[in-house]
């Protein structure tokens, strides 16, 4: 099975990018990577970076592990792979220390974190355990990239309305950049933002809404006909594939013909 | 909701009481309460009211609408949220303070989680919470008598003066339907008298409370502090209007009685051991969360079963 996919995959390496970006969206869809997701997008910097960071990590850690698949033994895959992770976690940190302070000061904790960030670990698990380096740098890539669009997207939110700042230039600030009335600037800046957004439940909300949004879109799709896959973490249809015993497999929209179910079943 | 309806087996009391009749009765136990704020504020006082209420309808209006939802407005429940929400809020507050506050209450704490009955919280707490986090400022601005002060209750936790006749007759600073005891006690007492409340969570909240005070405040025996701190803020208010709504209280009599208490130990902690005076709001909205739990210990025993045989 893995074979077949690694050929497919190989002839194109847009599809795992796109994947990531949009169908497979490690936010919006799959909904991993939720701490990092809720705590850091205060602004938007602060998600764009904390996204940037975790693609730059699960870029180089799938590369290292694809390379890996075949010597490491499957009982301690997983120790395996968290070494790996935390090798390159300690790199990258050690980068944004040198060179980018500002931004390691704003994130914190949450940089060693990414070790534990179970985006990385799942796309370790699911794909590149399995696929060929290419092809899995590719996926790195795009779960990276589209981890760090949602994380972007969610930040700039927060920040447009919890503190009427986009990228950390405010409202009344852009409004003197565009030669706008000076007036339409002092009223600006006298509006009290909704505080409420740049705190932890504002992250609920917005998650919540985003979230909300895609899976409108998504049933409007299915509604009209159009066959959306299950989605599976590993860019196979969860209702086509023949490995009942996997762990990531996924829940059917309305709950029918689950595999998480079925294992129970045989569980019993 | 399905049409399915759970219903315990006979007999059956038939009642004439219906979702709007009892709104109804609540409205006007609010009253008093609504005109002595209006007597006390000014006319500003009023116009937040109204533009709470006609928000929260609208609001409700535009859900049900764009959700293709059978219409639920004339239910009357917005209108209490609407209105219980407007008493939460101090009167100075700017008019689209009061509509985000009203988007807030009705969609996502009350019709997102399913409508009436389906709250998880009560709606015009959660948003007053939700207001006073976002705008802390506006949120805690209490002027009155052209005299911009702190509430009562603030002036007490300072260690300073507060008349308790005013506190308690209501010509005081604070939100517009909390100060005056004296008005929410004869809404209180219309509730009751309607069988719209009983009095399992209100006395066991204000009773657990004055305990709470008694005992930790390091004050001793101290009536005049004890009596500040229960006609101070709002304690009354939620005690009759907010602690008690169905859909966020426990249903058992036993229920309701480890919710009151809980209710008055959180306050307690709040007002006493907290950083801000007031504590009431935070308090009830921290106790609905609790209900669901409260309510697996409270299940009553079918009839022939239990008893701690081995």
């Amino acid at each position: 099975m893995s074979e077949m996919n690694t050929s497919k995959k190989n002839s194109n390496v847009v599809a795992p990018l796109i994947n990531g970006l949009l169908k497979e969206n490690p936010t919006f869809v799959l909904m991993l990577g939720m701490c990092p997701t809720l705590a850091v997008t205060t602004s938007a910097i602060n998600g764009m970076g904390m996204g940037l960071t975790t693609a730059a990590v699960l870029t180089m850690s799938n590369i290292i592990i694809s390379l890996l698949r075949n010597i490491i033994p499957d009982k301690v895959r997983i120790p395996a792979f968290i070494v790996i992770i935390a090798s390159f976690v300690t790199i990258v940190g050690q980068f944004l220390q040198a060179y980018l302070p500002a931004l390691n000061d704003s994130l914190g904790m949450f940089i060693p974190l990414i070790v534990v960030n179970c985006i990385i670990l799942g796309r370790a698990e699911a794909f590149a355990s399995k696929n060929n380096p290419i092809a899995s740098a590719f996926d790195g890539l795009g779960m990276g990239l589209g981890f760090t669009i949602a994380l972007t997207i969610i930040g700039t939110i927060r920040e447009m309305i919890g503190a009427h700042k986009v990228f950390g230039i405010s409202f009344a600030d852009i409004a003197t950049i565009v030669h706008a009335p000076a007036s339409v600037s002092e009223w600006l800046s006298a509006q009290s933002p909704i505080a409420i957004f740049v705190m932890a439940p504002g992250a609920f909300f917005v998650l919540a809404c985003l979230t909300a949004m895609q899976n409108c879109i998504k049933n409007r799709k299915l509604a009209k006909g159009e066959k959306t896959k299950i989605q599976s973490g590993c860019g196979q249809d969860c209702l086509e594939c023949s490995d009942t015993g996997c762990a990531h497999r996924f829940y059917d929209q309305d709950g029918k013909d689950c595999a998480i179910g079925k294992k129970e079943e045989n569980n019993d | 909701m399905s049409g399915i309806k759970k219903v315990s087996s006979t007999p059956h009391i038939r009642a004439k009481d219906s979702t709007a009749k009892i709104m109804l009765r609540v409205i006007l136990a609010l009253l008093p309460a609504a005109l002595f704020g209006i007597y006390n504020f000014g006319l500003k006082a009023l116009l937040i009211i109204v533009i709470s209420i006609v928000s929260c309808i609208i609001f409700e209006w535009l859900f049900c609408c764009i959700t293709k939802q059978k219409n639920s407005i004339f239910d009357g429940s917005a209108i209490v949220t609407g209105l219980l929400l407007a008493m939460n809020l101090p009167v100075l507050v700017p008019w689209w303070l009061v509509v985000i506050g009203s988007f807030f209450a009705i969609v996502v704490v009350k019709m997102l989680f399913g409508g009436l009955g389906q709250n998880f919280m009560n709606p015009a707490l959660g948003s007053r919470c939700f207001l006073v986090i976002s705008f802390p400022k506006l949120m805690t601005d209490f002027a009155y008598d052209t005299f911009s002060g702190a509430t009562p209750l603030a002036e007490l936790k300072n260690g300073g003066e507060v008349i308790v006749q005013n506190m308690i007759l209501g010509t005081e600073a604070g939100t517009i339907g909390e100060t005056s005891v004296i008005a929410i006690v004869i809404g209180g007492i219309i509730l009751i008298a309607t069988g719209v409340i009983d009095l399992y969570v209100t006395a066991t909240y204000l009773l657990s409370f004055a305990a709470f005070v008694l005992l930790f405040a390091g004050k001793g025996l101290n009536l005049y502090y004890l009596s500040a701190q229960m006609a101070g803020g709002g304690l009354m208010l939620g005690a009759f209007f907010m602690a008690t709504d169905y859909a966020t209280r426990p249903i058992t009599k036993k229920g309701q009685v480890i919710y009151g208490i809980l209710l008055g130990v959180l306050t307690g902690i709040f007002r006493i051991f907290g950083p801000s005076a007031e504590g009431v709001s935070y308090a009830i909205i921290i106790s609905n969360l609790f209900v669901p739990l409260i309510e697996k210990i409270s299940i009553p025993k079918c009839f022939g079963k239990g008893g701690e045989r081995r």
